[in-house]
């Protein structure tokens, strides 16, 4: 009998938010306290970095809850990424206020070059930070209810759900490509100076975002632990297996779509909304359906339907991304096709499915022969 | 009496096939019933009918003395109380036989609900019951995919069980079955029998026979003959047609 914690959710569910919490804890020191040169110092620039990884592991964590549990593929989570990213960049746009190039009180750089007299309306109240931070969760987790209702309602599933998904994103590109949307057109927005006053390129909140980042995650997976390990996420399990079986035995399985589907692509904006302050741009190419399929990559590469494997997998497939476009940039997308097509054929259960095989295999190999174990002695 | 399960009229084609070809069917409550018929006799056609999985272009389905179910989804036909077992045995294989049967359990279906739901002692005492029922008591724990097809066909009783349908709907539930299953099956459902209404569609007749009940036969979308097993295999039509083949 496993242990089990209060909510039904497993004792092995804390490792990852454990370790998440010291890294929220360890990096900032690292960074400000720790003197250059020790081997345990961080610089300023792989505290981002991994600040990067940790936005890319929550949008992978909340794919899986999609993928892995309801069987949602989603080729197009990339769009509520850089929705909750632009949300995050209007309020830090707003933010740099009279100090533009242009040094127009109110307007951004973008609309003053493109002779706009007055700010559109849609761009109201993101001056304020707990209205833009409540629009990083709105807007994402609105479009995908909206999108939800209709493609789950009409029983649009499986690769033409995924192809829609991909439209979307699409779609969205192009919108933001156009200068008249009033999102800063192919440049998107940049050169931000503060978040809620802090200065942005300042350690100390490069330090603080880390840490945010990393909390966010933990809370994001600890929340989507819960929600699979509930009686909810059996019927997520057993709908992405046999729907129309879970139809007959009375439940609407588009809710349950609809509802994990709106938590994903919640948690999706949050993630995009934490990487803009760190790589300090958002543009259209965040829309682009590659960086969607990338996504889709981190989960399997990790091990589908685990939430863990998916948090493993952004960070592994990531990290060798950015080894990959130092060394040999030309090859770096052949080795992600090549990873694909190897995780595909060979690890189905990604890396963790791996590691949990060789573990049992171990674990047996051991019980078989306890008498040919050498005893230790004391 | 008012029937629980009232067909009339009801008529169903694809691309000009007629499925089901003005078809009548009442069911009393308690009563159990087997539909026998010919491959393409429209026997599941008539189940899929009845669970909103097909909706018919022409005709009558009442549930209950009243309810239309022609206008309902799946998922609210099923919480009115009607049951099916499909053909092929499907239950959740990457889900323990426990959860299996706990996702079956008449309560309340809504996501936020299940979100927040936890088994209370006499939902846990239900599960143990069902599973003394269907003898998987030892496999409580299992992934149910790891079941053979005998004990996956018991899981999927068990689950109907669970549900408290008032109309249960069984697609052929002894194919590909031992004859010690087969009449264990029979036994069983003539238990469930008692307190619901059943149907049974099946081609082994010596479970129809091991069932004793009233017995319809279909043909080309419609009834064909109706009544007693003896009399029914009596009939003329119904040995040209099917049996005698």
């Amino acid at each position: 009998m496993r242990m089990v914690l209060p909510g039904g959710l497993d004792r092995s569910k804390l490792v990852l938010p454990i370790l998440l919490l010291a890294a929220a804890v360890y990096v900032p020191v690292a960074v400000l306290l720790i003197p250059e040169g020790s081997p345990f110092a961080l610089s300023v620039h792989s505290a981002g970095l991994f600040g990067k990884y940790l936005c890319y592991a929550l949008l992978a964590l909340a794919l899986d809850l999609v993928w892995g549990y309801c069987g949602i593929l989603s080729l197009g989570h990339g769009a509520f990424f850089a929705l909750g990213g632009y949300a995050m960049g209007m309020y830090l746009m707003r933010q740099i206020g009279p100090r533009g190039v242009y040094g127009h009180p109110v307007l951004p750089d973008f609309m003053v070059f493109l002779n706009w007299q007055e700010l559109p309306w849609y761009w109201y109240g993101f001056n304020h930070f707990p209205f833009a931070a409540l629009m990083v969760l709105l807007v994402p987790g609105l479009l995908a209810f909206a999108f939800g209702w209709f493609a789950f309602r009409s029983r649009v599933t499986g690769v033409y759900l995924s192809i829609i998904t991909q439209a979307l994103t699409f779609a969205l590109l192009l919108a933001f490509f156009r200068n008249d949307m009033g999102f800063g057109g192919n440049n998107g927005l940049t050169d931000f100076k503060e978040i809620l006053g802090f200065e942005l390129q300042a350690p100390g909140t490069r330090a603080a975002l880390f840490a945010a980042t990393a909390l966010a995650l933990a809370l994001c997976y600890l929340l989507a632990a819960w929600v699979v390990s509930s009686k909810a996420g059996k019927v997520m399990t057993a709908l992405r297996d046999a729907e129309s079986r879970v139809r007959f035995l009375g439940y609407d399985v588009e809710r349950y779509k609809l509802f994990a589907w709106t938590l994903s692509a919640m948690m999706a904006g949050l993630a995009g909304a934490l990487y803009v302050p760190q790589v300090g741009i958002i543009n259209p190419g965040e829309f682009a359906p590659a960086a969607s399929i990338e996504a889709v990559i981190w989960v399997a590469v990790g091990g589908r339907g685990t939430l863990t494997g998916a948090v493993i997998g952004a960070v592994m497939v990531n990290f060798g991304k950015s080894w990959f476009t130092s060394a040999m940039p030309e090859f770096w997308l052949f080795a992600l096709g090549g990873l694909f097509v190897l995780v595909t054929l060979y690890l189905p259960r990604g890396v963790l499915g791996l590691v949990s095989d060789l573990w049992s295999r171990a674990e047996s190999h051991r019980r078989r022969r306890p008498d040919d174990v050498p005893q230790a002695s004391p | 009496m008012e029937s629980l399960l009232y067909l009339d009229g009801v008529t169903v084609s694809f691309d000009g096939f007629k499925a089901l070809n003005g078809l009548s069917l009442v069911l009393q409550p308690g009563e159990m019933r087997a539909v026998i018929g010919p491959n393409g006799a429209g026997k599941t056609t008539m189940m899929d009918v009845i669970t909103g999985k097909t909706r018919p272009q022409s005709g009558t389905v009442l549930f209950d003395g009243g309810t239309d179910l022609t206008k309902l989804r799946e998922n609210d036909i099923a919480t009115l109380g009607i049951g099916r077992k499909f053909q092929r045995p499907t239950v959740f294989e990457h889900l323990s036989v426990w959860d299996n049967l706990e996702l079956a359990l008449k309560a309340p279906r809504g996501p936020f609900s299940t979100l927040m739901w936890k088994a209370a002692a006499e939902h846990r005492a239900r599960i143990n019951e069902i599973l003394a029922v269907i003898r998987l008591g030892d496999r409580r724990d299992r992934l149910a995919g790891g079941l053979s097809h005998g004990e996956k066909q018991w899981l999927e009783i068990g689950m109907l069980l669970a549900q408290e349908p008032r109309l249960l709907l069984v697609d052929e539930p002894v194919a590909g079955m031992t004859d010690a299953e087969t009449e264990q099956t029979a036994a069983l459902l003539r238990d469930v029998a008692e307190t619901r209404s059943v149907v049974v569609v099946e081609h082994d007749m010596h479970f129809v026979r091991a069932l004793g009940v009233k017995v319809t036969c279909l043909h080309e979308g419609s009834v064909l003959a109706e009544g007693s097993l003896d009399s029914v295999s009596a009939n003329q039509q119904v040995i040209d047609v099917y049996l005698g083949r």
